[in-house]
Formats: structure tokens, C-alpha cells, sequence
């Protein structure tokens, strides 16, 4: 390690500071508004750092990759961090004495999550999953009372204990295969490998795939999200959704393009199956869902069934327009699925009856800001024209028609038509004429959401700058 | 600019009539209506400062310096895509019909909104911004987008203000017209992909795709999208099923906008896109798509037949007349499509004008059902007689704009096909039957005694003006067709040359 290295670890290093820094502050006084500041402080410093170490972009050990790819989704994971960081204080005031553990539990499973993105090796992969895990199970559980939030936090352990076994197994699988942890080490060993003995690569990549396929939630590994959504506190299911998905799926990426595993048929057809299993069976579960925390959480498994198509084109197509629509779709999945939850966590709290879609009836009209936002959110989630997700639908089709995915492309057209139901009702539920009280969220968070409901919309009208920004990375 | 002007304009003027309602419950109808009536001097007076207005000059299709009107500035040039609007006769004939309609379906809401009046407006308002776009934008992904958008009000508009099954309609409309529309961004996507693989630039503009080599194969199903996308919302047989229940259960001036204006969207798709991009693909498909326009002629015209339901009655009558419509685009001979293009025209007046006297009913009698009603004309003699002249100039009486239209379609389709000809002429024939049944149950018969004392007020000055436009258009329409068929007339003549000509032969492409 030189100097150098150091700067390109500022992220991580800046987070991990303020991790101990919460530590201590709780040991010598306990506040909550404290322990917020030094949260909200160290990640715009984590922020600061990401783009310091933009100068400073090279592989540090053979653990981790600081490339400008990674840098962004570190930028991005901590902003939304920080946005669920702001919905966290009204929903965690309430929770008597031991309320300052959940920013450091937040900070902890943020630094895994950028160790996740920047991880070029398997026990990086590891060690920043299980680091973002171990801290997602407390945040889950954190509510003293009622009965979900423990369930989500018991099935979420259990299920991702048996992920990481397979996920170890299948490490293991491959390095027998090959000799070689990290993902650049396997891409150069694995064709040799696969010649001599193509079923111990197969099966080791196919547990690889099913371990993360847990964490991502592919169906038919998805039967935890909408208990785990429901049960765990609304800025906590945001946090699940956005930044543990999105770091998730940054690794696979990795691994799949570094890895060279796209050259493998048969992983391409694993692939292809969990793609259409996904998109099918999130959007059909979720027509029948009443709770809006349930129907989000299908409505992600459908949505990670659109981003694996652009995975699958690997196949066909060069790395430079894949990475491209992978972030353009992970950042506008990213904002919308954050505004959803935002309104979610500022309209019904963490009342289950609250959370219910037919209580969110009349909201346009007690609720004007709230639920315009969540019409664009929903809408942006449908890929209607001039939202972000449109644009990120856009990118999808383009690569599936570049690489001639038509099989993909079709199923893609059914869910897409079918999740226009369930993102409609929502929307119909808000336009009924009933009316309700009107009281308002704080004005940080309204401001929050009015930002949020904007970004979507500059996004999606107006993509070109960041079309070009990101071509660049 | 004068084109997005007049998108601008009426965006803009949404938002104002949101505002306006907090001055009076009054005024975002009267907002609105200035915006619209604004909106259409504004292109008439740009209009008479042109000296080519006098006779449209013919423009070449793939030339956009030879239109009325062309616009063109960056929107993401990472995608080739652009702002591209651009206006010709058929255009302009669209756009004005938009506006004037337009109009029509606000004194349409005058008294039939009760709550949320800014709103409703504004919804209205924003949905005319989107046809107008539709109608005028040439790059295909700005078109889309504009395709898409405009759903989103009309979406509200029944949502919120529809009648007893809104949301079933509200929701099954939109699936609909999503659905396929998503169908045609993947067409659109592919042939921009075809483009790109063969001249190594990306572009949406209609101008650049107008001639792609592409494989016949690739041609077919690029081709087929584009054709499910329009013929959904045109709406033709057997995709016109969202149709009854969104103009049933739309608010009048819902549906006045949904049948006179949104449906031609879907024939102008055809004209525009469907057929030019794809000269070859698209006539070859040309006898299934005409089969398709028969049986939407009879089959609209058999269950307009079955109704009792007065604006259902009517939604069906539009699945019969838009079936024309398809017949006569895919002829695809100048009479034929002079008799398509009159058609949307007519159509659009004569629909309007029933559901919006279908509105009057039920804001007075509080029901559609034509069991319930007899004899209206007693006590509402203005309402029958108006009724009257809008339900034979939908039979195609003779010296109505839509005699001109279904005879021009007839005789052009007989050039072509004999055997589909006659069994479109049937539609004629059930059409005067559904029609006259239309009258016979609710204005004729004896007086019902329900409505005896029920204080049944007539039309008023204010619904009598607007009848009065659609009047005097339709009869205009019928004795002097010649200024619409003019409009047409070049813009036809070199689409039909652009999809003759050698130089768009379809060229084999190993695939």
C-alpha cells in the first residue's frame, strides 16, 4: 500500500471514522439529534471523499477496485443513504432509550455496501456483504414493539444465512476449479478450467448466482421481500431496496463482466430463466397486493427482472453500452423507488393500517405534494414517457433489441403492461374524492420529496447531460 | 416556433386555469375556453402571414424544407433524438380540428362539472397539448412521448369525474392504449436500430427513417407493431373493446375529446407512419388490415345495434365509422384516402355532437338507458331536432360531411377489392338502422310519464352556438368538401409517390 491508496480509499476510510466517531459520542453522552448531525456530517464527507478520490482511481490490493464506475455508485448509495437518514428521525424518535445504534447500525451497512461496489475479489465480495447484512438484520428489527418487524428480521437472517453458505460453496467450487478468488483471476483461468471439467465451474457459478439471487430477490429466490418490506420500518425497506439491491447488483455486474462468465451459455440461460421468472412472478404477485410496502416489494423483483436483461445482452454486446444503461437504470430505480418510499414513510408512518393502499383514498386532495409525488413515482416506476423510468426502460430495450433478446423483450412487454395495473391503482386510489385530514409532513421533508419528485422528472425530460456524464465514466 | 407555441400555450393555460379557481367556482371554464379560442387565432393569424397558405404547395415527404411549417432543436443528441415538429395539409386539418373541438368539449363541461373544476380543466387542457403534439411531432420518439403523455389526463378526466364504473374504465383504457404503445416503442427502437446498424448514425427523425433498407422479415414485424399501436387506439376489430367502456363512462367532455380527436390520432399514425416507413410491409399486409376494417364496420354497426345504453350505442357507431377509416387508408389510393382523411373530420363533428347531446340527457334525466326515455322531443324540441341532424349525418345522409366521406372510401376500396367493398357497404345500411332506433326510442314514442313533470329544460343559447358550429361544419363538409380534399390532396399525392417510387424498393439484406 502507498500513500495514494489511501486517498483512493476515502470513502471507505471517511465512513469507518464515522462509525467510531458514533461510537464514542455514544459512550460519553446519549442523544439522538447528536448522533443524526455526526451521521448526516460523515456522510457528506463520504460524499466529498467520493469525488476526491476520483484523482486517485486504481485497484488497491487485490481486494478492491476504485474506478470511476465505482466511485459514482458510491456517490449514489450514500446519497440515498441520506435521504433514508432524514425519514429515519421521525420514524425512530419514538423508540425509548437505545435510539442512537440505528445511525451507527446505518453506517456500518453503508460502508459494506461501498465495500460490495468496490470489491474485485470474492472475499471483498464477502466481507462487504455480510458487513451490510449483519447491520440490515438490527435495522430491521430495530422497532421494540410489534410483531413484523421482528418476523421480516428472522426470515431476512435465515434466509441470507443460507445465501452466504451457498454463496461460500460456490467460491469454493470455482477456486477449485480454477485457483483464483479474484474476479479478474477467474476470467483469465476459467475458460482452461471449464475445459477440463465444465460441471465444477457450472455449478460453482450457478451457487454464486442463486446466493446473490436471494439478495437481489430473483424469483424463485424472492419468497422473503414482501414480508421483509412490509415488517421492517418504511426508511429501512428504502435502504433494503435501494442502496443493499443496487451495491448487489454492482457485484454481480463485476463478477459477470470481469469474471468473463458471459461467455458460458448455460449461465446465460440461468440467467435468462430467473430474468423472465422475475418479471413474470413480480408482476402477477403483485396485482393482488393491498399493502403498498408489499407491492413495492414486487414491483422491485419485477424491476430487477428488466435490469438482468441488460446483463444477458452481455453476451452480444460491448461493455460500454451495458455499464451505461446498468447505471442509468439502477440510479432512476434508485430515485424513484426513494421518492415512493419517502411519501410512503411521510403519509402512513409505521401504521400497517396506514400503509394499506385504500388509505392513501382522496390524498390528492388533503395532500397535493405527497401525492403528486407518488404519481410520478408510480408512473416512473411503469416507464411512462418523461419520467426517469421511462428512460431507464428506454436503455433496457435498446440493448435487448441491439443483442436480439425479442423472447426477453416480449415477456418484458406483458409485465410492463400488467404492472401498469397495480402502479395505476395506487395512483386511482389517491385521485378518489374523499376527504381526510390535512396534516403535513415537516418541511425537510417536504423539501426532500419535492427533490426527489424533481429529479425523476429532470431525469426523464431532460437526460442528456447525465446521459453523457455517465458515458463518460 | 409558432408550433410549440401552441403546445406551450395550452400547457401553460392548464396551469392557469388551476389557479383561476381560486377567484371564482366560475372561472377555470372561461380560462380555458380563452386559451383554446387564443390558441387557434394564434395559428390562424401565423397561418395568414404565410404566402404558401393560399395553395398548399406540395411537399415532398422526405423533405421537411418543402413543409407548411418545420422545426427542429437538440433534446438528447446522444440518441440522435430531437424537438422535430413539422406541419402539412394533414397536419394542419388535425390540428385545427383539435382546437375547435377542443373548444366544443368545454362548453361541453360548462355545467356538467361540478367538482374540482381547475382540475378537470386543466386535465382537458393538457390532453388537447398532447394530441397537438401527436399530431405535429416528427421525431419518433418525441411523437411517442406525446402519444403517451396525453393519455395521462384523459386518464384523470374518467378517473375522477367519470360516471358509476369509472375506475374499471379508466384502468382498462389505459392498459390498453399502454400496452400497445409500449408494443410500438419497441418497433420504434427496432427500426432506429436498423438504422444505426446500417448507416452507423443514431436518429429518431421521420425525415432520416423514411429510407431504411431493411430485410422484408425485419420490415413485417417493425411494421406490425406500429400497426397493433394505432389500430388499438383507432380503434379497429378485434382490439376496440377499451372503447365502450372509456366514451361510456367518460364525463362528456371526456368523450368528446376521446371520439373526436384521440381515435384520429390513431388513423393519423397510420397515414404518417405505419404505411411510409414501411411502403412494401404495409401493403402486403394491406388484406388482412382491410379485412379487419370490414369487420369492424359490421361488427361495430350489429352491437351498436344491441345497446340500450345511449353513449354505448354511440361508442359502438364509432368502431363502425373508424372501421372506414381503416378501409380506406389501406386501399391506399387518392380517393380512398381523401375519403379516410374527410371521414376523421366528419366523424369527429357528428360524435361529438352526440355524446355531448348524451351528456345533456343524463345531466338532465340523470341516466343513459333508452328504455327510460320516449318522446324527449315533446319537451325538448330543440334537443330532438338538433339530435336528428346529428344522427342522419351519422347514417351518411346525402349532403353531410359523412355522406362525402364513406362514398369517397366506398369508391375508392372498389378499385381494389369488390368483395370487401360490398360488405362494407352493408355498414351503411345497419348504420341508418342503428341510428334511426337511436332516435326512435329516446326522442320519439309516446311521453314517458316519468319525465312528465320533471321540469326538462331545453338547450339553451350556449349549447345551441355550439351545435351550431359542428352544424354549419358538417353541412360545409357536405356541399363544399373541396378546401379539406385540397389540404389533403398534395400531402397524399406525394405519400403515395414516396411509397411507389424505386428508390424506397425494399432491398434484401442478409441477415
Amino acid at each position: 500500500m502507498n500513500a495514494t491508496m489511501f486517498s483512493s480509499l476515502a470513502p471507505i476510510l471517511i465512513l469507518s471514522l464515522t462509525s467510531i466517531v458514533l461510537m464514542i459520542q455514544a459512550s460519553v453522552k446519549r442523544d439522538q439529534s447528536v448522533a443524526w448531525v455526526i451521521t448526516a456530517v460523515g456522510f457528506a464527507l463520504t460524499l466529498w471523499g467520493a469525488s476526491y478520490a476520483r484523482d486517485f482511481t486504481q485497484p488497491v490490493t487485490i481486494l478492491l477496485q476504485v474506478d470511476h464506475w465505482s466511485l459514482f455508485f458510491t456517490s449514489l448509495i450514500t446519497l440515498a443513504s441520506l435521504v433514508i437518514l432524514v425519514l429515519s428521525r421521525d420514524t425512530f424518535s419514538p423508540e425509548g432509550e437505545r435510539k442512537e445504534e440505528y445511525y451507527l447500525l446505518l453506517v456500518l451497512s453503508v460502508l459494506g455496501a461501498v465495500v460490495l461496489i468496490q470489491s474485485s475479489h470474492m472475499v471483498s465480495l464477502l466481507l462487504g456483504m455480510e458487513l451490510m447484512g449483519v447491520a440490515l438484520y438490527a435495522m430491521i428489527a430495530f422497532p421494540e414493539r410489534g410483531q413484523l418487524p421482528l418476523e421480516g428480521a428472522i426470515k431476512y437472517l435465515v434466509l441470507s444465512a443460507c445465501a452466504s453458505a451457498m454463496l461460500l460453496y460456490g467460491f469454493a467450487l470455482i477456486y477449485a476449479a480454477t485457483g483464483e478468488l479474484s474476479y479478474a483471476g477467474i476470467g483469465a483461468k476459467a475458460a482452461a478450467a471449464f475445459a477440463v471439467n465444465p460441471m465444477l465451474i457450472m455449478a460453482g457459478s450457478a451457487m454464486v448466482l442463486a446466493g446473490i439471487g436471494f439478495k437481489l430477490s430473483l424469483a424463485p429466490f424472492h419468497m422473503w421481500t414482501p414480508d421483509v418490506y412490509q415488517g421492517a420500518p418504511t426508511p429501512v425497506t428504502g435502504f433494503l431496496a435501494t442502496v443493499s439491491k443496487g451495491a448487489v447488483f454492482i457485484a454481480l455486474s463485476r463478477f459477470y463482466m470481469d469474471g468473463a462468465l458471459y461467455q458460458y451459455s448455460g449461465l446465460n440461460t440461468a440467467l435468462v430463466v430467473l430474468a423472465v421468472a422475475s418479471m413474470l412472478v413480480g408482476n402477477w404477485l403483485a396485482l393482488r397486493q393491498e399493502n403498498i410496502k408489499r407491492l413495492l416489494a414486487y414491483s422491485s423483483i419485477a424491476h430487477f427482472g428488466y435490469l438482468l436483461v441488460v446483463l444477458i445482452a452481455l453476451a452480444h454486446l460491448d461493455a460500454g453500452l451495458i455499464s451505461q444503461s446498468i447505471t442509468f437504470y439502477l440510479t432512476a430505480y434508485t430515485v424513484t423507488t426513494l421518492t415512493a418510499f419517502a411519501v410512503v414513510s411521510t403519509v402512513a408512518g409505521e401504521d400497517p393500517a396506514k400503509q394499506d393502499i385504500s388509505a392513501f383514498e382522496g390524498l390528492f386532495w388533503h395532500r397535493p405534494l405527497e401525492a403528486s409525488a407518488l404519481t410520478v413515482a408510480m408512473l416512473s416506476l411503469a416507464g411512462i414517457p418523461l419520467t426517469a423510468g421511462f428512460m431507464a426502460k428506454f436503455f433496457v430495450i435498446t440493448v435487448g433489441i441491439q443483442s436480439d433478446l425479442w423472447g426477453l423483450l416480449a415477456v418484458l412487454v406483458v409485465g410492463s403492461a400488467v404492472g401498469i395495473y397495480y402502479y395505476l391503482r395506487v395512483i386511482f386510489a389517491m385521485s378518489k374524492s374523499i376527504e381526510g385530514d390535512g396534516q403535513s409532513a415537516n418541511h425537510l421533508e417536504k423539501l426532500l420529496v419535492l427533490a426527489l419528485l424533481a429529479s425523476i422528472l429532470v431525469l426523464g425530460s431532460w437526460p442528456q447531460p447525465f446521459i453523457v456524464y455517465v458515458g463518460g465514466l | 416556433m409558432v408550433m410549440v407555441n401552441l403546445i406551450v400555450i395550452l400547457l401553460i393555460g392548464g396551469l392557469l386555469a388551476i389557479l383561476s379557481e381560486r377567484i371564482s367556482d366560475t372561472m377555470p371554464r372561461k380560462v380555458a375556453m380563452a386559451v383554446v379560442l387564443a390558441d387557434l387565432l394564434y395559428l390562424l393569424i401565423c397561418l395568414s402571414g404565410m404566402p404558401e397558405i393560399t395553395q398548399l404547395q406540395a411537399p415532398v415527404a422526405n423533405d421537411p424544407s418543402t413543409w407548411l411549417m418545420h422545426f427542429k432543436a437538440d433534446w438528447i443528441p446522444a440518441f440522435g433524438i430531437s424537438i422535430e415538429l413539422a406541419l402539412d395539409g394533414i397536419s394542419l386539418l388535425m390540428v385545427l380540428l383539435t382546437l375547435v373541438l377542443g373548444a366544443i368539449a368545454i362548453s361541453a363541461s360548462w355545467t356538467d362539472i361540478v367538482v374540482r373544476k381547475g382540475f378537470f380543466e386543466a386535465n382537458l387542457l393538457w390532453s388537447l397539448a398532447g394530441v397537438l403534439g401527436v399530431f405535429m411531432a416528427l421525431d419518433l420518439m418525441l411523437f411517442f412521448l406525446f402519444w403517451e403523455v396525453m393519455l395521462i389526463p384523459m386518464y384523470f378526466m374518467i378517473a375522477i369525474w367519470g360516471h358509476e364504473n369509472r375506475g374499471y374504465a379508466a384502468m382498462k383504457f389505459f392498459i390498453f392504449t399502454q400496452a400497445s404503445g409500449l408494443l410500438m416503442l419497441i418497433s420504434i427502437l427496432a427500426l432506429v436500430a436498423v438504422n444505426h446498424s446500417g448507416t452507423g448514425i443514431w436518429t429518431f427523425s421521420y425525415f432520416d427513417l423514411l429510407n431504411t433498407e431493411m430485410a422484408e422479415r425485419t420490415a413485417h414485424w417493425i411494421m406490425l407493431g406500429f400497426f397493433i399501436a394505432f389500430v388499438v387506439k383507432l380503434p379497429g376489430f378485434p382490439f376496440h373493446t377499451w372503447l365502450p367502456d372509456a366514451h361510456t363512462q367518460a364525463p362528456t367532455a371526456g368523450s368528446v375529446i376521446l371520439a373526436g380527436i384521440l381515435l384520429k390520432t390513431g388513423a393519423y399514425g397510420l397515414i404518417r407512419f405505419a404505411v411510409p416507413l414501411f411502403p412494401e410491409a404495409a401493403l402486403n399486409f394491406s388484406y388482412p388490415a382491410m379485412l379487419l376494417g370490414a369487420a369492424g364496420v359490421v361488427y361495430g354497426a350489429v352491437l351498436a345495434f344491441g345497446q340500450t345504453d345511449f353513449k354505448r350505442l354511440i361508442a359502438y357507431s364509432s368502431v363502425s365509422h373508424m372501421g372506414f377509416v381503416l378501409l380506406g387508408i389501406y386501399a391506399w389510393n387518392e380517393l380512398a384516402l381523401q375519403g379516410a382523411v374527410m371521414q376523421m373530420v366528419a366523424h369527429g363533428f357528428s360524435t361529438a355532437a352526440l355524446f355531448m347531446i348524451a351528456g345533456s340527457l343524463q345531466e338532465r334525466l340523470h341516466t343513459r338507458d333508452m328504455r327510460e326515455m320516449s318522446g324527449l322531443w315533446q319537451q325538448m324540441p330543440r334537443m330532438g331536432a338538433v339530435a336528428m341532424f346529428f344522427v342522419v349525418a351519422s347514417l351518411g345522409l346525402p349532403g353531410l360531411g359523412n355522406f362525402v366521406a364513406e362514398f369517397l372510401v366506398l369508391l375508392g376500396l372498389f378499385q381494389i377489392n369488390v368483395w370487401i367493398t360490398v360488405v362494407a357497404a352493408t355498414g351503411l345500411i345497419t348504420g341508418a338502422a342503428y341510428s334511426l332506433l337511436l332516435m326512435q326510442r329516446s326522442f320519439q314514442g309516446e311521453v314517458n310519464k316519468k319525465w312528465a313533470n320533471y321540469g326538462l329544460i331545453d338547450f339553451g343559447s350556449r349549447e345551441m352556438l355550439t351545435m351550431a358550429v359542428m352544424m354549419i361544419a358538417l353541412i360545409v363538409l357536405g356541399i363544399y368538401p373541396q378546401p379539406v380534399l385540397d389540404a389533403a390532396q398534395p400531402v397524399l399525392q406525394s405519400l403515395l409517390e414516396l411509397t411507389a417510387s424505386p428508390t424506397v424498393d425494399v432491398v434484401e439484406v442478409a441477415q
